[in-house]
């Protein structure tokens, strides 16, 4: 619960911080270039190569980055939960075909068609939730339909299938429920992975127009200033490892939450 | 049922692994003790087939495997090459070349008049397809035979006997003999072609008529080069063999250079470039290019056709003496001008106000702005275009800051992939202001200024003025050197008046050259022959 | 048996199809063809080059002739490699693309699963939290930033190993690659291994096996590892395809001619034939292996030949 905390108090600092701060994320100074951090002037991350104020872009880079994560990952989930959870539950023949759609779809090396479609169309918001999501769902819908088939094995769903509770029901009531567990876990890993493509995207210079920026931009910019400025790296990744950190903590506080209601 | 399906997949990756384990101790090369030269390329030639090269990179690695009739010195000096020797007639429209009777294929072959004479015709005929056709279109009838009207045969080269070649020209062109220093230019051997088609260039098959031979060609990895003992001039070759490194990431380049894995690279990352000037000053090597980094106005659509005092205005207000120094940083050249500085027999026109201050600049801008009818009521908004690229993105973001603090201009900057860009430049739909380029092609201010020429195929600004063609017509046909420098000295100034581009900095060549290296010279056309460099310790190599 | 397989073979023929269809669409839809440049060509010349390459002809035309190289095996010249057909680049290209993607995965394994099924053993103590602290921190880092850290300290800096691919020899020049490559990997294998691990333990055959006294190492050799390595195999399919992203990244940092390499490079300058032809190659790999493990599967599980 730790980590919600932080990641809520990062959250809070990203929305509020810009907002606050005497400078903005485009303002560029070019008398200042890669000035280190110091607590004059209000420059308390630095500057980058262009003399924009790194704190402010470090925190429009934490909404984005978080927003295309959150965003990529409800795509994903509610593609991946729903057709994962009736292939697994229906079975047979539906099961079969639906999981062959998805063994095709896995036959198509997704990271090449998202370079491809990046490299094709005009660079937005929307195209890379739906790329990163369109990664992502086929994942999530092959761990819910392994757990749903065996889950539709377990006693209490015989028991319930055998007193005449409706297929809708016993979805919803009793998979779903249990489903719970693996998928917030399964989402934890997700978010991150959202990240991590769209940091990936950014160091192909695919990803977020500038002077928009994310923090897998500005870690990727960083990179080339690793020695003269170590700051360019050091904070924008240090920010997006703790981001993670949350995520992955959140998840697994969670995790021992479902699991404590739901001993097996 | 899952866990048998898993456990199978388990097997089969298993297995794989296993496999791959066992295949990758592979034998190990012996390393040797011959001078071997090591060198950076930022990409693989598309081809060692001179006529279907079109790349820097490309030309770079035939200048070591291959030879026209004439080269450079390491510093630029124009130097007989395969030709020994040449004469030019008065009408400035014959040249009669002597070829080297000792000129050999790397295989021993006599390298002839007639390989020449073939060669150019390979390199005009549509059957080619070569992209570097157009560099001889002054030859009589090459264009003609691009365009399918003549056959190839008609070409005006001859080989009169075994080592003497006639090329006539269809109108005097004084910077002929440098094109023949370019790599499109270079012989290729008729009976490989009779043999193996246009196979005749890969690797293994290959025969070339230069220093060196090509050995293997792993591409995306490396070409390996060794000494053609047939060259002519192999006596005054010092190292036995030459490595391409093929290393797109400059920042890549850069830790291969300082672990001792390379003596010269391709480039030098922006990023580095002021640690390296401190800890390395020795080592690099920055020099004057031929080359102009400009944005291009879209001259076919609103807001800049017909409207020069915007586009004036938006010139003036880029201020490229803050741009070198602290953005691209690595010892460009502010551009006033549009054809560079150093190039042979010229002296570049000015913009107008190159001699004001730029706070004179902005002032002036803005006055140019309100004319045009925009202001803090009604501010101007544009969109910038460049390609994907972290300086390209730099300089986009420089200039957008600095539009909108001098002129309250607000740009929308979009990134595209480099194919993107090109496809819009071309179809001048959607672009309003674009990033471009251009590279001389040779040491003449007519490759610069013909681009802007109405209907040349790089216009992409589609500028389009009766005068400045007008002037550059008569300098084309004009024989006199002096009087033809005077015509295109004109043309730029017509050019630097209506604003079509915006030429920003001028290109350096940049290169980080290890002191074992010994014979390295700087020239505007980047050009750096192995042949002509040495090691100074041999022990030394990695 | 022979009957199902080549059944099976049949059926995979439309997936193919549809595979080629929609990269031979994407490819061409992307704006810019495989030779422009900066340089505009003069049009006479640019028309010789479209017919030379028959990038003049009408789309389902050029598709056709696609079609019917493929068809003979030939996936056709590159366009941005004049000197090499697709089919060689892909032969030299993938080798490399496999040992490394193999290494990554197999250090991946053995680091990850031990990792995790220790961390959860020792569940709660000191040692699971620095454990768990260590994964996440190897999953929040990306491979961009780890390669050219590892490289700046281990090449650079201490010159212990080779900075670069071409040059250098044996496997050292793995090393870095395949370490960069492989941490992402194991922190998610490590993870996963953890949570089914505590999974299993709390089980009910799990504690009937330690109520009839048996000590914890015979428990998980015996009863545990093999249902809590259940979620890690069936990660196996994402954790290629991970490897596969991340050795785009890899190849490029470290100059690695490999599949990945190529691919970006081809998909930049439009060279349909390249990009076409890694996404064929890699579609058919894929669904062969599924394929045998199918067929591996029906010779185990009679049922299956009978449907």
């Amino acid at each position: 619960m730790v980590s919600g905390g932080i990641l809520a108090g990062i959250v809070v600092v990203a929305i509020l911080g810009p907002l606050i701060s005497p400078h903005d994320y485009l303002q560029t100074n070019f008398d200042a270039l890669l000035q280190r951090p110091t607590l004059s002037g209000a420059r308390l991350f630095g500057t980058d190569d262009l003399g924009r104020d790194l704190f402010v872009r470090a925190m429009l880079g934490v909404q984005v980055t978080i927003v295309v994560a959150i965003v990529a990952s409800i795509v994903s989930l509610v593609i991946g939960v729903a057709y994962g959870a009736i292939a697994g539950y229906v079975g047979g023949r539906v099961d079969a075909v639906m999981m062959r759609f998805v063994d095709t779809l896995y036959a198509l090396p997704f990271i090449f068609f998202v370079i491809l479609l990046m490299v094709a169309f005009e660079r937005n918001f929307l195209l890379i939730f739906v790329a990163i999501g369109a990664i992502n769902w086929l994942d999530m819908a092959r761990i819910v339909r392994g757990q749903t088939l065996s889950l539709r094995e377990r006693e209490f769903v015989e028991a319930a299938r055998l007193t005449g509770v409706s297929t809708l029901r016993i979805i919803f009531r009793h998979i779903a429920p249990n489903l719970l567990g693996v998928v917030i876990v399964y989402v934890t890993l997700t978010i991150p992975q959202a990240i991590l493509v769209e940091s990936f995207l950014s160091f192909l210079g695919l990803g977020i127009q500038e002077p928009q920026t994310s923090l897998g931009g500005l870690v990727d910019a960083g990179v080339n200033q690793m020695e003269g400025a170590s700051w360019m790296l050091l904070i924008p990744a240090g920010l997006l490892a703790i981001v993670l950190l949350c995520f992955n903590f959140l998840g697994d506080a969670m995790r021992d939450v479902f699991d404590a209601r739901n001993p097996r | 049922m899952k866990s048998v399906r898993a456990a199978l997949v388990a097997i089969v990756v298993a297995g794989l692994c296993g496999v791959v384990l066992v295949s990758c101790g592979g034998p190990q090369d012996a390393g040797s003790a011959r001078p071997v030269l090591n060198r950076g390329i930022s990409s693989d030639p598309e081809s060692l087939d001179p006529h279907k090269i079109r790349s820097v990179q490309a030309g770079e690695v035939l200048r070591d495997i291959g030879e026209g009739l004439a080269g450079y010195t390491p510093t630029g000096e124009l130097i007989p090459a395969a030709a020994e020797s040449w004469t030019m007639s008065d009408d400035g429209l014959t040249y009669t070349f002597a070829i080297r009777a000792d000129a050999r294929w790397s295989n021993g072959d006599a390298v002839t008049a007639e390989h020449f004479a073939f060669s150019l015709r390979r390199l005009v005929d549509p059957a080619t397809a070569a992209f570097n056709a157009h560099l001889i279109a002054d030859v009589v009838n090459a264009r003609a035979i691009s365009s399918g009207e003549k056959p190839p045969t008609e070409l005006g080269v001859q080989a009169v006997n075994d080592q003497m070649l006639v090329i006539r020209l269809a109108q005097p062109t004084p910077y002929f003999l440098s094109l023949l220093t370019h790599a499109s230019t270079f012989p290729v051997h008729p009976g490989l072609i009779a043999v193996h088609g246009d196979a005749f260039s890969r690797p293994g098959t290959l025969l070339s008529n230069g220093a060196y031979k090509l050995d293997s060609w792993e591409p995306g990895s490396v070409l390996q080069l060794s000494r053609n003992v047939h060259y002519w001039n192999n006596a005054a070759t010092a190292i036995d063999a030459v490595n391409h490194h093929v290393i797109t990431q400059e920042m890549t380049e850069l830790s291969r250079y300082r672990a001792g894995e390379l003596h010269i690279t391709g480039a030098i990352p922006p990023d580095s470039f002021e640690q390296l000037r401190q800890e390395r000053p020795e080592e690099m090597h920055i020099a004057p290019y031929l080359g102009v980094y400009y944005f291009g106005f879209n001259l076919s659509k609103p807001p800049f056709r017909d409207s020069p005092r915007l586009r004036e205005a938006l010139s003036m207000a880029i201020d490229r003496d803050v741009l070198v120094a602290k953005i691209t940083g690595r010892g460009e050249a502010p551009a006033y001008s549009w054809v560079p500085p150093g190039v042979a027999n010229y002296e570049p026109r000015r913009l107008a106000y190159a001699d004001e201050s730029q706070d004179e600049r902005n002032g002036h801008a803005r006055r140019l702005m309100a004319e045009a009818g925009y202001g803090p009521e009604n501010p101007l908004q544009i969109e910038l275009r460049y390609n994907t690229s972290d300086t390209q993105q730099r300089i986009a973001l420089a200039v957008q800051a600095m539009w909108r603090e001098a002129l309250g201009v607000e740009t929308t900057l979009i990134n595209e992939e480099f194919q993107v860009l090109l496809a819009n430049m071309r179809a001048a739909e959607v672009t309003q202001v674009f990033r471009s380029s251009w590279i001389g092609d040779y040491n003449d201010a007519h490759t610069f200024l013909s681009i802007l020429q109405t209907g040349n195929p790089s216009n992409t600004p589609l500028y389009a003025s009766d005068e400045f063609d007008e002037l550059m017509q008569k300098a084309s046909t004009q024989l006199d050197a002096k009087a033809r420098r005077l015509y295109l000295e004109e043309a730029e100034r017509v050019l630097l008046t209506d604003h079509p581009v915006i030429p920003i900095y001028f290109y350096v060549s940049k290169h980080l050259v290890s002191p074992e290296v010994v014979g390295w010279g700087d020239n505007v056309l980047d050009y750096h022959y192995s042949q002509h460099l040495s090691l100074a310790s041999s022990d030394a190599t990695p | 048996m022979l009957r199902y397989a080549l059944l099976r073979l049949l059926g995979a023929i439309p997936t193919l199809l549809l595979v080629i269809v929609l990269a031979f669409l994407m490819v061409h839809a992307a704006p810019g063809g495989p030779f422009d440049a900066e340089r505009a060509l003069p049009a006479e010349i640019e028309a010789n080059i479209a017919a030379a390459y028959h990038l003049d002809e009408p789309l389902y035309q050029q598709f056709v002739r696609y079609l019917k190289g493929l068809v003979q095996g030939d996936l056709g010249p590159s366009y941005r490699y004049r000197d090499h057909t697709v089919s060689e680049l892909i032969a030299t290209a993938f080798p490399l693309s496999l040992k490394l993607g193999a290494m990554a995965m197999l250090l991946a394994l053995i680091v990850g699963v031990a990792a995790g099924s220790l961390a959860a053993l020792r569940r709660n103590t000191l040692s699971d939290r620095v454990l768990m602290m260590l994964a996440m921190t190897g999953i929040s880092i990306p491979v961009f930033v780890i390669a050219p850290v590892l490289v700046l300290f281990l090449a650079v800096r201490l010159q212990w190993l080779p900075a670069g691919w071409s040059g250098n020899e044996g496997a050292a020049r793995f090393l870095l690659p395949v370490i960069a490559l492989a941490l992402p990997q194991i922190a998610y294998i490590a993870r996963l291994t953890r949570a089914s691990m505590i999974d299993v333990l709390a089980s009910d055959f799990v504690r009937t096996a330690r109520a009839q006294g048996l000590g914890t190492a015979a428990i998980v050799r015996y009863h545990a590892l093999k249902p809590a390595m259940l979620p890690v195999l069936s990660y196996l399919g994402p954790a290629i395809a991970a490897i596969l992203t991340g050795s785009v990244v890899v190849e490029e940092i470290f100059g690695i001619p490999g599949l990945g390499q190529f691919f970006v490079r081809g998909a930049l300058n439009r060279d349909y034939t390249l990009v076409l032809g890694i996404v064929i190659f890699y579609a058919t790999l894929v669904v062969l292996l599924n394929l045998v493990v199918d067929i591996l599967y029906g010779a185990i599980d009679p049922r299956i030949r009978r449907r």
